[in-house]
Parts: structure tokens; sequence; C-alpha cells
């Protein structure tokens, strides 16, 4: 009996030992890989907004739309060396109908399924629709409308087709609307109604179908993200464990906490910081991007910049080269809208280059000189999303347009008074007399880019036509590449538009930002596309 | 009316004085709410509809009415940028503060007690001329200026300590823990120096002033022991520094926005500062709002401890 039991006893001691040897051999290796958690100091001062349609410019975008959400349209971060087109996301395919080209079809992806594990259709699609434009709908959400509606503005109806087909309306046709859906993303509408309706629980909890699920969410503080490892797209299974973002607005801030190991990742290093950084073996990454930092002129009666030798000379007058110097190499010179390599640049005859002497000449032509310098007021800000350094900068311009006659006063504002005033034009009381304004923008899209500057018919307050240009060639133009819907005709069109607007030296062009970030050596695979976006999901850190 | 109860009563025309003060305030400074709500890309029915979901479109009194009756029952609105509570994230806020406050005061208050004492004792020698120039000099320094050197220097240079947040994880997780305790020291240390400067400046002047007292001889004369002449000493003091310690806390709690903001410290400093740059009127109105109340009853905190020490008070 004794002997009997110390026989069981030693069986089953050994099953338990070659048990925890298993358990082992899973477990060792596991716990071996360390977690990969990627730590980003933002520039935002909160976590942007997590249901679906994100605040805090196009950094909430990148950091917390794009990661936890898809739009019918993605753009194609993969590449380095070209500005990223659009790619397929939650629509496989779309096409507009040439009988009736305000109208477009969506052909949705199959076999998506939000991270709650509902399924992705044409039922969630329209039910996201209703979330922006139905206000009767319960799921209107007024601050995401607020953040999205203005970037569609020619949307007008949706309807569903069958299960995975939808149909837009547009307000008119607008070969541009693709662009427009880039930025409408899709929250679950099964997450919504587990957490009873309530957006503010579902910002703490949401549910995309994006490559990344938000885990924790600290107002203020942090978000973290994990792995949708069911993620649709298999090419874009993030590659890190884990990634956390840390709001800090101050650039200090972001400096030390990279230099003391407190984060891996800071957007908008300081420039000054830059060399700093590098020589403690910081990477510094950066690559110019659909983004321009102009003096946009008034029009106005009184304003100096109607003379075009006026405008032409102030865009002679500035040394973009020594610019580019003074702020650490973090700039590309800016000969006009959009890069000369793009299909958008076309061949303008006035050449935007650095000559003084040229610039005077013109300045004489009008009758100004040293006895009667140009007179003008400019609009500017002291900080603010993408405007760069714009006091140095700033300052830099108005020495320089002061040694060929042209004497520019400042009106600087802060980014908060500054940025609504765009819309308000130049006649309104808050630009205070001003001439130009300081504003920097991204050019993704046609619309973006030129439109909504350019054409009369977007004069404030329905647009950012801020000087109330009015030519009926611009208009001309814009319309024609607006309706045309063959890519490389609408590109020949853009390219005439944006040719004359160089040639008429429509704005004062000065640079275009290169978006640098600075990150610890250990992190690894990250490909700066030429956006304002970026994606996380090929990042890794070698240890 | 016994003086205590009539210094309670006067805490409430004086809140709902401040109330109406810090809603004016707002509503009177440049800029428009509904910059923080929608972007500039939104088209005017959109800055409509999101106006009216607000409540922005009502009458300035309609408004203020809403906002003290909803206040009272405990609910500051909504944050015009987030969406979210702005009585949570008040008071999340202010737990942070709260904690770097009181780990301030304790630097700042111990060491300026302790210098203004050993000064005041010792007036005119070499250890007085040295803790005067001290406090001259920590009243005189920038808090913003110190909190990044020290930040070049422990964080950057000596990598001994973190130079931003409240924690390895988040402000919630906050544990009497090194993990935790060492992102303290610094902002701490930072926003203690105003306040021991002051202190250290009354406590001396105090000290010096009831030293040269004729009671103080008297006692001495007496045959009482230096410990027992120093109690009757502090006694004296208690009252007037007391007073100073009271309003600098309060200075500490309301006045720490640039060390958070250095320190990227998630209290209410912070919450002011990133309200002030994105026109968020719900959560400035209601972070003032606490912030003035947590004032007022430190005052009368303080006026009552007064009193309490120092009878002559409540005769006046």
């Amino acid at each position: 009996m004794v002997y009997k039991n110390a026989t069981q006893t030693w069986r089953r001691t050994g099953k338990a030992v070659a048990l925890s040897i298993g358990l082992a051999a899973l477990v060792v290796p596991a716990i071996a890989k360390a977690e990969q958690t990627l730590r980003i100091a933002m520039t935002a001062s909160d976590i942007p907004l997590t249901t679906g349609q994100p605040d805090s410019g196009f950094e909430g975008y990148r950091f917390l739309g794009y990661t936890i959400y898809d739009a019918l349209i993605n753009w194609d971060l993969s590449s380095a060396d070209e500005v990223s087109g659009l790619t397929p996301g939650l629509a496989e395919s779309w096409e507009v109908d040439e009988e009736n080209p305000r109208e477009w079809t969506f052909v949705l992806r199959e076999d998506v399924t939000f991270h709650d594990g509902s399924e992705w259709n044409a039922d969630a699609a329209i039910w996201n629709l209703d979330k922006i434009y139905d206000e009767d709908s319960p799921q209107f959400d007024a601050r995401q409308a607020g953040n999205v509606r203005g970037r569609i503005p020619t949307m007008d109806q949706y309807e569903k087709v069958d299960d995975h087909t939808i149909l837009f309306t547009t307000s008119e046709p607008d070969a541009w609307f693709p662009y427009q859906l880039t930025f409408l993303l899709f929250s679950s509408p099964a997450q919504w109604e587990a957490l009873d309706g309530d957006w503010d629980e579902f910002a703490r909890q949401p549910s995309g179908t994006g490559p990344f699920k938000l885990t924790r969410l600290v107002p203020r503080e942090r978000a973290e993200l994990v792995p949708n490892a069911d993620y649709w797209d298999e090419q874009r299974i993030p590659q890190v464990d884990r990634v956390v973002l840390i709001p800090m607005p101050e650039s200090s801030s972001r400096t030390s906490a990279l230099l003391s190991d407190q984060v891996d990742w800071i957007e908008t290093p300081a420039a000054d910081a830059i060399p700093r950084m590098e020589s403690q073996g910081m990477t510094i990454t950066s690559n110019p991007y659909p983004h321009t930092w102009p003096y946009q002129f008034s029009m106005l009666e009184g304003s100096p910049w109607r003379d075009i030798n006026v405008r032409k000379a102030a865009n002679l007058a500035v040394d973009r080269e020594g610019l580019q110097a003074l702020l650490g190499g973090m700039m590309a010179p800016a000969v006009g809208t959009v890069t000369p390599d793009h299909p958008w640049f076309g061949e303008p005859e006035f050449e935007i280059r650095y000559d003084p002497e040229e610039a005077l000449r013109l300045l004489e032509e009008s009758g100004y000189g040293p006895d009667n310098p140009v007179q003008a007021r400019a609009l500017i800000s002291t900080s603010g999303s993408g405007q760069m350094q714009p006091l140095a900068m700033n300052e830099y311009i108005q020495q320089s347009l002061a040694e060929v006659g042209i004497e520019l006063e400042f009106e600087v504002l802060d980014w908060e008074s500054l940025f609504p005033n765009w819309r308000r034009g130049a006649d309104h009381q808050t630009s205070r007399g001003a001439h130009s304004t300081n504003i920097t923008f991204a050019w993704l899209d046609p619309f973006n880019g030129f439109y909504r500057f350019m054409h009369s018919s977007l004069a404030p307050p329905n647009g950012f036509n801020w000087g109330y240009v009015d030519d009926p060639e611009y208009d001309r133009l814009l319309d024609e590449a607006r309706v045309t819907f063959d890519q490389e005709a609408q590109d020949a069109i853009l390219a005439e538009f944006h040719a004359k607007m160089v040639d008429d030296a429509a704005w004062l062009w000065v640079a275009h930002d290169v978006g640098p970030r600075a990150m610890h050596p250990r992190v690894k695979g990250f490909v700066q596309s030429q956006n304002w976006f970026q994606d996380l999901t090929p990042v890794y850190i070698e240890e | 009316m016994s003086y205590f109860l009539k210094r309670i009563l006067y805490v409430i025309p004086v809140t709902l004085a401040v109330g109406l003060f810090c809603f004016s305030l707002v509503h009177l400074s440049p800029g428009d709410p509904m910059d923080a709500v929608v972007s500039a890309d939104a088209p005017s029915e959109v800055v409509q509809m999101v106006q009216r979901a607000y409540g922005f479109d009502r009458p300035l009194p309609e408004q203020f009415g809403r906002w003290v009756l909803r206040a009272v029952q405990g609910d500051l609105g909504l944050s015009a940028a987030n969406g979210r509570s702005v009585a949570t994230e008040v008071f999340s806020a202010l737990k942070n503060t709260l904690l770097l406050t009181v780990a301030a005061s304790l630097i700042g208050f111990t060491l300026g007690c302790l210098f203004g004492t050993l000064a005041g004792y010792w007036q005119g020698s070499l250890l007085d001329r040295l803790v005067t120039g001290l406090a001259v000099g920590s009243v005189s320094i920038p808090h913003y200026w110190l909190g990044m050197l020290l930040v070049i220097v422990f964080s950057v240079e000596l990598n001994w300590l973190p130079s931003s947040g409240a924690g390895p994880g988040s402000s919630g997780d906050w544990a009497f823990e090194w993990a935790y305790l060492r992102h303290l020291i610094l902002p701490a240390i930072t926003l203690s120096v105003i306040p021991m400067g002051l202190v250290t400046r009354t406590v001396r002047a105090v000290v010096a002033e009831v030293l040269a007292n004729e009671f103080v001889e008297a006692l001495r004369a007496k045959g009482l022991a230096g410990t027992r002449v120093f109690l009757h000493v502090v006694k004296n003091v208690a009252p007037t520094a007391l007073a100073v310690m009271g309003l600098e806390l309060g200075y500490l709690i309301g006045g720490s926005i640039l060390v958070e903001t250095v320190f990227s410290w998630p209290g209410t400093g912070l919450l002011l500062n990133n309200a002030i740059f994105q026109r968020d009127l719900p959560v400035l109105q209601g972070t003032i709002l606490v912030l003035a109340i947590f004032f007022v009853m430190l005052n009368l905190i303080v006026d009552l401890l007064q009193a309490q020490l120092d009878p002559r008070i409540k005769r006046g």
C-alpha cells in the first residue's frame, strides 16, 4: 500500500515536472522576447479625438485617425520617393458615372471586420454617413461632423445599393471627390450600440477597422495602441507590440524627453536642437511633403500687392537658401505652391530666384525707390501647426524685403486667432488692415491646394480666398479641372493653372516643410512618406 | 454672530462674485469659442449647427444662468475642445496639482522657516547675509528658466531624473514608489524656490522683530532656557508665517502654469495653458472657478487658524 502510494506520488511528481518543463518551454521564449514599445511625443496638447473623425488637425489624423480607422480610400504611404497617391481602403474600387458625373459608385471590401468583430458592410457605411450628415439620426455627433464636413464640400446624397455597394451623389461634378473621402473614417455601429450610444464612452473604447486598436486612453496624458492582428491588409499588420502616444506641445520638452530616453520618437524637433541630438546618435528624418509656407496677398483696393511688379520683386528679394541655412537645412525652397517635380507645377516663364537687382529694377519701374518704399502690413503668428518657425522666418523675410525697398510691418497674432481669420478675409476687422496673411497649408489635392484660395466663388465667408482674388482665367481653369475625370488631362489643366499663378507671382512662396522628426537609433523600419500622414505599421524596435 | 460663522458666510457672495468675474472675463477676452470646436474649414452652416449643439448661440446672461445652475450641481459642462466633462478634467488635474503643490510646499516652507529663523536669530551675521542673498535670488529666478536648467543638468546631461510627465504610466496610476517619486522631484524643487524665498524673508523679519520685543528680554531675565524662549518666539511668529504660507499655497495651486508646462505635468496649470491656447472657454471657466473657490476656502481656513492662534483677530 505504502509502495503503491509512493509510486503514485512519483508518477504525479514526474507528470508535474514534465508539465512544468513543457510550460516553461512555451513561456520562456515569450518572456525572453521583450515587448516592443514605441513611445512617440506628439506636438498636440491633448490626445486627439478617438471616435472616428479626429481633431487636432492632420496630426490627429496621423496618430489617432489612420491608425485606428480606415477611409474608403486610403493614402498610399509606402514610398519615400514620390508624393503619396490614393489606394483602395474600405472600398475595393470606385467609379464615376459617365452619363451623370455627379454619381459615384463604391464597391466595398468584403471580409473586413471592426475591432469588436462586427461586420463592415454598406449598412455600417450608411450608419457612419448619418453620423456626420443626418442631424436627426441617433448616432449624429456634432463634434465629428464639425471636424469633417468642411473637408468634403460637394457631398450631397448617399444611399445603399446592395450589401457591398454604396452610391454617392455630389452637389456638382467633382473629379476631386475621391481625395475628399480620405478624410471620412468609419467607426463601428455595433460598438456604439454596445456602449449605449455614448460617444464619450466610445472615445475610450473605440472600434474601427484600422491596423491598430486603442487599449488605453488617459486624456491629456497618453493613448496606447496595440496591433490589430486581423487587419485586412496583411502587409500592414504592425511590427511593434505597443505604441504609446504622449502629447507634448513644448518643443524643448520633447527634445529633453528624447535625450533622456523617455520617448523614442519626437515630432518636429526645434531646429537649433538638431545638431545636439545628432551628436548623441539620434536619427533625424525629413522629406519634403505637400506643404507650403507662403504670404497670401490681398487684392483689395489699397493693397500694394495689386501691382505685379511688387509681387515679383518680393519673390526675387528673398534668399531662400539663406533661410534654409537659418533653419538648419530643415526646409526646401519654394518656387511655387507645388514642388517643381510635381505634375501640377507646369512651365512658368517667371523664374523665382534670389535676384535683388532685378527686384530693385521692377520696383523702380512701378515708381518705388529709396525715398518711396512700398509700405505693407502682414498678419503673422507666433507659432502654429505647420507654421515652422514663424517669428524667425518672418523677421528674415522682413529684412530681405527691406533691402529692396519693401517695408513690411507685422501684426502678430497667436495661431488660434490667425487661423480663424483665414476664412474672414482681408477686409474683416480682425485682419487689422493687413495686406497679406501667412498661413501654411496642405496641397494634398487640387481643391485644398488651389481651388479654395483662388476661385472667386470661395471669397470669404465661403472659403479661404482671403485676399479676394477674382480672375476669370483662374476660375475657368479650376472649373475645367474639377470636371475633368481623366487624370492626365486634369494634371495638364492644373499645370497650366499653376504656371499662370507663378507668372502672376500671385503669392510670395517661401518654403516647403520637410517634416523633421527625431528618433532613437533603435527605431527602425520607418519610411517617411511625402505626406502629412505617416504609416507606423512597418516600424520596429531593434535593441 | 460669531466671528467664525460670519467669516464662513462671507464665502458665499465672494464665490458668486468670482463665478461672475471668471465667466465675464473669458467671454470678454478676444477669440471665438467655436474656434475650439470646429476647424476653420467648416462651412458656416456647420458652425451654426455646432453652435446650437453647444448652446453658444444663447444670450450671455442665459449662458451664465445655465452655467451657474449646472455648476452648483457639480456639472461644469463639456470641454469645447474635446467634448469631455470639464468637472472630470479639472478634478483629475487638480489632484495632480495638489500632489505637486504639497511636495513643493513641504520643501519650500520647511527650508523657508529654517533659513528665516536662523537668519532672524543671527541677524547681521555672515549666515544672515548668505540666507538673505539666497532668498532674494530665489524670488528673482524665473520658474521656467530654473526648470529648464534642472532638466538640462539632471535629465539630459546626467540622465538621473525624468524630464516630463507624472510617472511611467499615467497620473491615475500614481503610487508612493520611486518610479513615480522621481518624476516629482524636479518640478517640486522648481516650484518650491519662490515660496522658499518669500517665507525665508518673512520669517527672518518677524523673528528679528519678535526678538527685539521687551517680553523676550523679560523671559530671558526670568531665567527661561533658550529653547523655551524659542517656543515663545515661534508662537508669536506663527500667525504671520501662517498667513504668508496660506497665500503662497494658493499661489502655488493657481500659479504653477509655467512649471507644469515645462515638465508636462498633467495638472491644472497645464490644463489652463492648453485651454487658453485652444480657446476652450468651458474648461477655462471651470478651472478658474475651481481654483478660485479653492483659494477662497484656503483663505478661510488660514483666517480661522490665525484667529485660533491669536484671539485678538476675533476681537478685531
